[in-house]
């Protein structure tokens, strides 16, 4: 599937599911105002296949109140909310379905275990409706098939922050919800533990079939997960497809800015080469020109690009005979090490962030004032979109 | 010391604070989860009887009760006899009297427990009724405590609407707080001071309890 890149007002391109094959179909509207009084907007429209989908976005940028919504806990002011071809709310027509008749399996944030009750007690509340001995084998079942049996009799201070995490999980799963909502579910632990949850819900969707919204602030946890992904900024949807190609393919700065580049540059396009495929850019205020992907834009225009830390290579004399088109003298400001990884600021007349192992420093002997040039293949030089 | 008193009153105060229990859950709900713009004035009017002095509460209940009021007239079309001055308005009266003592505390537990307990709970399909019993009273048990406590020793001591609307008839209407009354103007000091210790020392046991609750010292609830 190519990158979907979706204007603002949330429009799906056609290449998006159509509203039959989907798990969960959803247009939502829905006016809040913040505590700082600021007004958020959350204006946008979904259509996602049964599997889990990530929903990535930075803080703020209307993540949960989409859940809420979707669960009923809000209410939109506009819109229509389909789950396997059940309607669960339609503005117009005026339908509004209690959460509680909703069958959406919601995991909070706070995960929201009931202190009172014991694991068993908290799994077997969403299972009110059925018998008891029903409800004793299937809270037993999903326990064992989330490997929490053990902690059954627990309560929830008892245990652990991960164990915690699974039994949220084994609550909300347990009830055979049509839809599941995980907000940041994973949020805090650790990468091996968090892979063998996520293995067991992926185990369990095999035999159930229904749309998981995974929402993630954590652009590691994106690439973990390695599905469908939709990222939200301001209330919008900007992009959605893997996250290979949502994230390694920014058009947008939002998307750029999410999935880590570093370097942000306003740029005027000097001139395009059709040729060739690749444009001169020059950097605003500045002499530095980089040789960027052509895009469709005429010279004169101005553009955004962005560039990745990790994709600068750094030589301490003039490199030669070298396949990347960008070559850039500059001056070593300043060093800084953050666990293994040394970020370096580079002044070349504009400024560049570079990130490099502690033993490329070394052996390179990097230190502030040192005089470096910067590599920079034409192809890590990102269009962003249009100039400020 | 005064036995008929003393069990009338504790008979009063334990009826009081189980039909406080039945009304004020409700009122206390409502009034935690209302979004109605006019809530304030409910909150006002339960907050009533902390302000009033007795008497002019129990001047209103009073008057509201007698046999010309609709309620006294419907009262005694029904049983009979008039309703004033009877251990029936005794009850009502020191219902209303104590209101507040019941509904704050609640109110306040009520609005503590945490909104996502209680979003979870309809995503599990609970109904309203289920998430209060289930969810929001056991999280409450602290603040359900300390309304039992308060109300119970409130109404064991009042004394100006039981005066106002019961008066003052052994076995009926007498208290425990209107025989002290009744002992210290017959100058009778001995009598008066063993029902005051009484009363004394049942008032310090309820808001220790209350306290002791409320800064969650306490060990029976294996949670906090």
């Amino acid at each position: 599937m190519a990158v979907e890149v979706i204007k603002a007002g949330g429009n799906l391109s056609p290449a998006a599911p159509a509203a039959g094959g989907a798990a969960l179909n959803a247009r939502i509207q829905k006016r809040s105002r913040a505590h700082g009084g600021r007004e958020f907007v959350l204006d946008l429209e979904l259509a996602i296949p049964a599997g889990i989908t990530i929903l990535f976005g930075a803080s703020g940028a209307g993540k949960t109140t989409l859940l809420d919504c979707l669960a009923g806990l809000l209410e939109a002011d506009a819109g229509r909310i389909i789950v396997n071809h059940g309607v669960l709310f339609d503005k117009a027509a005026g339908i509004n379905v209690p959460t509680r008749q909703r069958q959406v399996g919601y995991v909070f944030q706070d995960l929201a275990l009931f202190p009172h009750l014991s694991v068993e007690a908290n799994i077997r509340y969403g299972l009110a409706k059925i018998p008891a001995d029903e409800q004793r084998r299937r809270t037993a079942a999903i326990l064992e098939s989330l490997r929490a049996s053990h902690l059954a009799s627990r309560f929830p201070r008892e245990i652990s922050g991960g164990e915690r995490q699974r039994v949220a999980l084994a609550r909300a799963l347990v009830t055979d919800p049509a839809l599941l909502l995980l907000d940041e579910p994973l949020g805090g632990l650790d990468a091996p533990i968090k892979s063998a949850i996520v293995d067991d819900l992926r185990a369990w969707n095999r035999a159930h079939q229904v749309a998981i919204l995974y929402v993630t602030h954590d652009r590691g946890e994106v690439f973990a997960l390695g599905e469908r992904v939709l990222v939200m900024e301001r209330g919008r949807l900007i992009a959605q497809g893997t996250p290979q190609e949502v994230l390694n393919a920014p058009r947008q700065e939002a998307v750029a800015q999410l999935a880590g580049f570093e370097n942000i540059f306003d740029a005027t396009v000097d001139a395009t080469h059709e040729t060739q495929g690749t444009m001169t850019c020059r950097l605003a205020g500045t002499a530095v020109t980089l040789e960027a992907p052509l895009t469709h834009v005429a010279a004169g225009a101005t553009v955004r690009l962005a560039v990745r830390a990790g994709d600068i290579l750094l030589a301490t004399s003039r490199p030669h005979d070298l396949s990347a088109r960008n070559i850039i003298p500059g001056v070593v400001l300043s060093l800084e090490q953050r666990d293994f990884m040394i970020t370096a600021q580079v002044d070349c007349g504009a400024r560049f962030e570079v990130h490099l192992t502690p033993g490329a420093r070394d052996s390179l002997q990097l230190h502030s004032g040192r005089e470096v040039w910067l590599v920079l293949k034409t192809h890590s030089c990102q269009f962003v979109g249009p100039g400020t | 010391m005064d036995w008929q008193a003393f069990l009338l009153t504790v008979r009063l105060a334990v009826l009081v604070t189980g039909i406080l229990l039945l009304l004020g859950l409700p009122i206390a709900y409502w009034i935690t989860y209302s979004r109605r713009r006019w809530k304030f004035l409910i909150e006002a009017v339960v907050a009533m009887p902390l302000v009033l002095p007795p008497t002019v509460l129990g001047f209103y209940i009073l008057l509201a009760l007698g046999s010309k009021s609709p309620v006294g007239v419907w009262w005694e079309s029904l049983t009979g006899h008039t309703l004033a001055f009877t251990f029936e308005a005794l009850v009502i009266g020191s219902v209303i009297y104590s209101l507040p003592f019941t509904v704050q505390p609640l109110a306040a537990a009520f609005s503590t427990v945490d909104q996502k307990f209680v979003a979870a709970s309809a995503t599990l399909g609970a109904s309203r009724l289920r998430t209060f019993l289930r969810i929001i009273l056991p999280l409450s048990i602290s603040g359900l405590m300390t309304a039992v406590a308060l109300t119970f020793a409130h109404t064991m001591g009042e004394f100006g609407v039981v005066l106002m609307v019961g008066g003052n008839i052994p076995g009926v209407t007498r208290t425990v707080s209107i025989d002290i009354y009744d002992q210290v103007q017959a100058t009778n000091y001995t009598s008066a001071n063993q029902t005051a210790l009484v009363l004394l020392a049942i008032s310090f046991v309820a808001l220790s309890l209350v306290y002791a609750l409320n800064r969650r010292v306490w060990a029976l609830w294996p949670w906090r």
